[in-house]
């Protein structure tokens, strides 16, 4: 989304000492990365050579006993991501289909104006509501009411503005004269939609996931408030699970030696995650381009 | 016979048409009812704690009663901090990669924004932790939150800035350089003041999401619910108050729905002024584009 501009800054005679004291700032901006990684890692590495490190791709945790098993909150942490997306995502595009298409005028504003604020919804907000209001509902079905699918759906109710704000972004750049042609064939409004529509947007809607992806997995308040926090394997939806963000924020408080620093890898995997999702995301926007020209 | 089949294939379409509009509306519907839900209950609750007594007296017995005047108070500085920093870095950072940066250094430097942009917020409290609060020994304090907010926040302002100054025609940059302008004279007299809604917005939008973290302050400026007498104070803001309510403290859910309450319509008032500056900046430059 950055480089939609001509860059066309090196025509001009640059201002070597404006442009190195800007270039200066935006080193250390950079440095900034280096830092967050090079401290967390400094902060793992007592884990690295500590004789329970092998314990890392184990399944359990007592890290009192020296278990260190990430591997049970790793499933954790991409189960409640997916389960967020798989409700998110067609949500999402199915309410940024009714704003774009289906409604005019004012209404369709408002709706947009609705979700615009939305996306700065705070999560421990909507966390506090899943803990007091959405986990007796779901404690009908089983007894705690604190689980995967749980988790799941707040979410998912926290992502969904994300993918709606993005997906109308990217159905407003699908050309008109589509439409008009679509019209011409008196295609209905349902094959227009789901046949010329959704593939010209397609890698706007994919990325609009991506980044919700990347939210929701890096989600810790609303997900620590309603998950039940076990750290063990979830055997279905309907089981207590921990993630890897919940896991740092509940044992940072009282964490010493190596238990703190396996607190560090949760973060150091977590930044690892994250990376390949923004990877997945650029490559998804340079194909983007690549159609576009 | 065929134009049996046709109006057969026709009245198909139709009943497909029909169907998918049904399946859009009742999604949309749905989610505005869950949607409702939460701001119902939200509303509910927190009226019944919210007074103006509530906002100008000092949490008592762990926040099971009295107000939240000193998390009010630790929120805006925490705020302030986060926004001094993040101004000037932000600003000069988006400026280079917009105006001065070479091809190469550029998607470099871009990559790690984006990289930065997604590092959960609770990795930046680790972060926060131990080089704010640990290495350069502020302990939990304000400052030490509110720098880690900063940055939290910096990325995301860049991001943006960014938008707002590629919005500005390069028309404009071939023109100042006809007439022969400095770089510094085009941004400074052509650049910031096109661009200032946007960056308006951008700052908005930033402190709107500095103010609904939670998990990158838990471990920085830490739990204390007094009100602050200097940066070095520990103190809590409006989320972690709410946090702390909800899950460490019984019976302490009325105060965590009242100060939901607070912080929403806080959020509220910060993210619709962004919207406003964002949705008449695009309008406007519609409207240039037609005339």
């Amino acid at each position: 989304m950055i480089l939609l501009r001509l860059n066309i800054s090196w025509l001009w005679k640059n201002n070597r000492i404006f442009g190195s004291l800007l270039f200066g700032v935006t080193a250390w901006v950079c440095c900034l990365l280096i830092f967050i990684v090079g401290f967390v890692v400094q902060e793992a590495f007592p884990f690295f050579f500590s004789d329970r490190a092998w314990t890392f791709i184990s399944t359990d945790w007592y890290p009192t006993d020296g278990w260190f098993g990430h591997v049970s909150m790793l499933v954790g942490s991409l189960l409640v991501t997916g389960i967020a997306l798989i409700i998110a995502g067609p949500f999402g595009i199915a309410v940024a289909i009714c704003i774009h298409f289906y409604l005019r005028g004012r209404l369709a504003n408002i709706l947009e104006f609705i979700f615009d604020i939305l996306t700065g919804m705070p999560s421990v907000v909507l966390g506090l509501w899943g803990l007091t209001a959405l986990v007796p509902v779901m404690s009908r079905w089983s007894p705690s009411g604190t689980h995967v699918l749980t988790a799941g759906i707040v979410l998912a109710l926290m992502v969904v503005p994300t993918v709606i704000m993005t997906s109308l972004a990217s159905f407003r750049l699908v050309p008109t004269n589509l439409r008009q042609a679509a019209q011409a064939l008196q295609l209905s409004q349902a094959t227009f939609i789901i046949r010329i529509a959704i593939p010209a947007a397609k890698s706007g809607l994919y990325s609009g996931i991506v980044l919700a992806c990347v939210r929701a997995f890096g989600e810790t308040m609303a997900v620590l408030m309603v998950a039940g926090n076990i750290a063990k394997m979830p055997k279905s939806i309907m089981d207590p699970v921990r993630t890897l963000t919940s896991n740092i924020a509940l044992e940072m408080a009282y964490a010493l030696d190596t238990h703190r620093a396996s607190l560090y890898m949760s973060g150091l995997l977590l930044i690892a995650c994250v990376t390949v999702l923004v990877f997945i995301q650029a490559s998804i926007r340079t194909k983007d381009v690549a159609i576009g020209q | 016979m065929v134009s049996n089949q046709k109006r057969a294939v026709s009245r198909q379409q139709d009943f497909k048409n029909k169907v998918f509009t049904a399946l859009i509306f009742s999604l949309t519907g749905l989610l505005l009812l869950v949607i409702l839900w939460i701001f119902g209950q939200i509303l509910i609750r927190g009226l019944g704690t919210i007074s103006w007594e509530f906002l100008i007296s000092n949490p008592l017995n762990s926040g099971r009663a009295g107000g939240i005047a000193s998390i009010l108070q630790t929120t805006a500085w925490v705020l302030l901090i986060a926004v001094t920093v993040t101004v000037p870095l932000g600003l000069a950072t988006s400026l280079w990669l917009s105006e001065f940066k070479s091809v190469r250094l550029g998607a470099w430097v871009s990559k790690a924004i984006y990289i930065l942009a997604g590092v959960p917020s609770i990795v930046y409290g680790l972060f926060g932790n131990t080089f704010f609060c640990l290495y350069l020994q502020l302990g939990y304090s304000i400052l030490a939150g509110g720098l880690t907010l900063a940055a939290m926040i910096l990325p995301y302002f860049i991001h943006t800035c960014l938008l707002g100054f590629n919005l500005v025609d390069n028309q404009w940059r071939l023109g100042a350089q006809a007439l022969g302008l400095s770089k510094i004279t085009f941004i400074v007299q052509i650049l910031l003041p096109q661009a200032a809604p946007a960056v308006a917005a951008g700052l908005i939008l930033s402190i709107g999401r500095a103010t609904a973290e939670t998990a990158a302050l838990l471990f920085t400026s830490g739990f204390v619910d007094k009100t602050p007498e200097s940066w070095l104070d520990s103190g809590r803001t409006l989320s972690v108050h709410i946090y702390d309510l909800a899950l460490n403290i019984t019976g302490g859910e009325s105060g965590a729905y009242g100060t939901a309450l607070v912080l929403i319509v806080l959020l509220f008032m910060i993210n619709s002024l962004a919207h406003q500056l964002v949705v008449s900046k695009r309008n406007n430059r519609m409207d240039g584009m037609n005339g």
